[in-house]
């Protein structure tokens, strides 16, 4: 019988306490930088897109939410013709970010993605692409890649000898 | 007997009575809220106020079914008896002197009567579901209600004796020296037991229990069948609020305030109250319920009553 | 009194006792049952006798009848009872009791055609009066009615009183005690050592 009492008293000093609950819209949560929420294709400092559409990331995603088409512009640049990821499937696992091997997916802190239908939640390469370099600056794929490209013959590239002259013996 | 403007109380109370129930969900969500240390609904309209039309607009927006397999009849009038019921009994109820509908002589009598008629709809909606935890919670709740319903009544037997009438105006009136939750303590803890056992609310609500029965005897009902249910609870809620303030608490008397008022305030003050109890208190085993009730809480209501007839035929005669 | 209420209130109760003997289904029949008491109550009420009224609406069709229907509930009817209570209602089987209440009626209209009925109680009868006639000159009739009543009441907890089997007796102290005595033939520490070694 005390109990009871004691219990309803208590109960009834919980009035008179702070609430938990976050305001959510008009105070946003805090998201730490490595959040993995919704995915985007990153540039290289000099504007150009890094993805060389390597299919790493499409492969190494569980769920396939991702699809792509490679293809080669003028310059002999790799990127993808069309880069779509089907949001609605994704489970941000982040497998594609650790899989991608020039920085240019990646995973940023921001879930407010939801939409009145479900077809809305697929996105084009246009709704993926940002215009800057995300979490890596400075990074530059074709800047320390041993590829050719042109305007940028083979030992061009950073930290990188010129190739070795097989024909010739000495070292 | 009539009260001198019936229809205007008529009209009155029950737009009074049925805003207040279906405030009462708002009001619930958010001091259960607050005790909780949440907010509760706070988006729809200001502090949420309107969210009660929200819900309502859902409800009937939701479809109507009716499973194949229940007992359609007596489906679709179960729903319907607890509104009625309840309703029935606020028409006994003196707000403020000359608000009240029909003055009965034995109102107090009508209002067990009808909040026992009120076990049908519960009983009746878990038998027509044919489902095997509706059919469990109906069980329940008669063996519960019928079991309070035998103290209730003999709880305010002690009222009775003290006011010398059946009628709830003479017993408002019989309080004007003192309230009667001063000689009739044991009545009034008797009363409130019963009164959140006879509601169904949650220390109480082994008939609908979610974590066990899911939901109980309205397991199958959807749209505003179920929405029926839900206000009905809380205007059963209502109901026994302004029932304690009338029968212990001195009804509309109170100094400076006009009678109205205070009447609003005490009620509101038990609404608070079963919330409250609601927030904090588990919900007992059956067996516990079923034996407080045979065991503990009649046994205490015929003392009650013995000693009240002993003490008023020693000293008052 | 009000006639028309009177009446409508009777016919109710009339058509719902109909209907509760010509109800295949349990529970329908016993919900018709508690409409006839309730519309018996508006009777009374309409007589003058609202105390009677309200006793009548909270332990028939408030207590009992939902005690009926609990029991019903319970029961799991199937289509075969259906079908019994089918066979019920043949000819054959209601023409007796059709007969006795047939005489029965023929009784009461004689009654009321010779004009010999006593009217109504016009005065209200107020629970007080009622609680002095019950405590006054029918106090016989209460005591042997509440004598009925314990009677049953006792009745009703022999019947439902198990004799339980009384669990094992579990005796934990002794096999504790048991378990103390194996312990004394196993070694006990330093037991292993020869008495000189020390």
């Amino acid at each position: 019988m005390f109990s009871i009492v004691r219990t309803l008293w208590d109960v009834f000093l919980h009035s008179f306490q702070r609430r938990v609950t976050r305001q959510y819209p008009e105070q946003p949560a805090y998201l730490p930088p490595r959040w993995r929420g919704r995915i985007v294709l990153s540039r290289d400092p000099d504007g150009g897109e890094r993805c060389v559409a390597c299919y790493l990331c499409a492969i190494a995603c569980p769920v396939d939410c991702i699809a792509l088409q490679a293809t080669e512009d003028s310059n002999g640049r790799r990127y993808p013709e069309f880069f779509r990821i089907n949001f609605s499937r994704c489970i941000f696992c982040g497998y594609c970010e650790d899989a991608c091997p020039t920085y240019a997916i990646q995973l940023t802190p921001d879930f407010e993605m939801s939409e009145y239908k479900r077809q809305n939640l697929v996105y084009e390469k246009e709704d993926l692409l940002i215009s800057g370099t995300g979490k890596y600056p400075g990074y530059n794929f074709w800047r320390v890649a041993g590829v050719q490209i042109d305007g940028k013959d083979k030992g061009q590239s950073e930290r990188e000898e010129p190739p070795t002259d097989l024909r010739q013996l000495l070292p | 007997m009539i009260s001198p403007h019936p229809i205007a109380a008529l009209i009155g109370i029950l737009i009074v009575v049925l805003s207040i129930a279906s405030g009462l969900i708002w009001i619930e969500r958010r001091l259960l809220a607050l005790w909780q240390d949440r907010y509760g609904p706070n988006r729809v309209g200001p502090f949420g106020l309107f969210q009660v039309l929200a819900d309502t607009i859902k409800l009937l927006a939701k479809e109507d079914w009716i499973p194949p397999f229940a007992d359609k009849p007596v489906f679709i009038i179960a729903p319907a008896i607890i509104m009625v019921t309840v309703l029935m009994s606020f028409a006994v109820l003196p707000v403020a002197p000359g608000i009240i509908i029909s003055d009965l002589s034995v109102a107090l009598l009508f209002f067990l009567a009808m909040s026992s008629l009120g076990v049908y709809s519960i009983v009746l909606a878990g038998w027509a579901s044919d489902n095997k935890y509706s059919l469990l919670g109906g069980l329940r709740a008669a063996a519960q209600m019928l079991s309070y319903e035998v103290f209730m009544g003999l709880s305010l037997m002690g009222i009775v004796l003290l006011a010398g009438s059946f009628s709830l105006t003479d017993i408002v009136h019989a309080q004007q020296r003192i309230w009667f939750i001063v000689p009739q303590f044991l009545g009034f803890l008797l009363f409130l037991v019963a009164g959140l056992a006879e509601t169904r609310r949650l220390p109480f609500d082994l008939p609908e229990a979610e974590s066990e029965l899911v939901a109980g005897f309205h397991s199958e009902y959807s749209g505003m069948k179920f929405g029926m249910f839900f206000v009905g609870e809380y205007l059963g809620i209502t109901l026994i609020s302004a029932m304690i303030t009338i029968l212990f608490f001195g009804g509309w008397m109170g100094p400076v305030l006009p009678p109205i008022v205070w009447f609003l305030i005490k009620t509101f003050f038990f609404l608070g109250l079963f919330i409250l109890i609601r927030a904090s208190l588990p919900r007992p085993r059956f067996d516990q319920l079923m034996a407080w009730a045979w065991k503990l809480m009649l046994p205490l209501a015929l003392a009650n009553l013995l000693v009240t007839g002993a003490v008023l035929l020693a000293f008052y005669r | 009194m009000n006639v028309t209420a009177f009446y409508i209130a009777a016919a109710i109760a009339m058509v719902s006792t109909l209907m509760v003997i010509t109800r295949k289904n349990a529970v329908q029949a016993l919900l018709y049952l508690a409409l006839s008491l309730i519309s018996v109550a508006v009777v009374f009420y309409d007589l003058g006798a609202p105390f009677i009224a309200a006793l009548e609406v909270i332990i028939y069709a408030g207590s009992i009848i939902v005690l009926f229907i609990f029991i019903v509930m319970m029961l799991n009817l199937g289509k075969r009872a259906t079908e019994a209570e089918g066979k019920l209602l043949r000819p054959r089987m209601w023409i007796g009791p059709a007969i006795l209440a047939a005489i029965l009626i023929a009784e009461v209209a004689y009654l009321l055609a010779r004009g010999n009925t006593t009217a109504a109680a016009a005065n209200l009868i107020s629970p007080k009066q009622v609680g002095m006639a019950l405590y006054g000159p029918y106090l016989i009739g209460v005591e042997l009615s509440s004598l009925l009543l314990m009677s049953a009441l006792v009745g009703a907890y022999h019947l439902g009183w198990h004799k339980r089997p009384k669990p094992e007796a579990q005796d934990v102290g002794r096999e504790y005690a048991t378990r103390i005595d194996a312990g004394r033939d196993s070694v006990r520490v330093g037991s292993d050592r020869s008495a000189g070694a020390a």
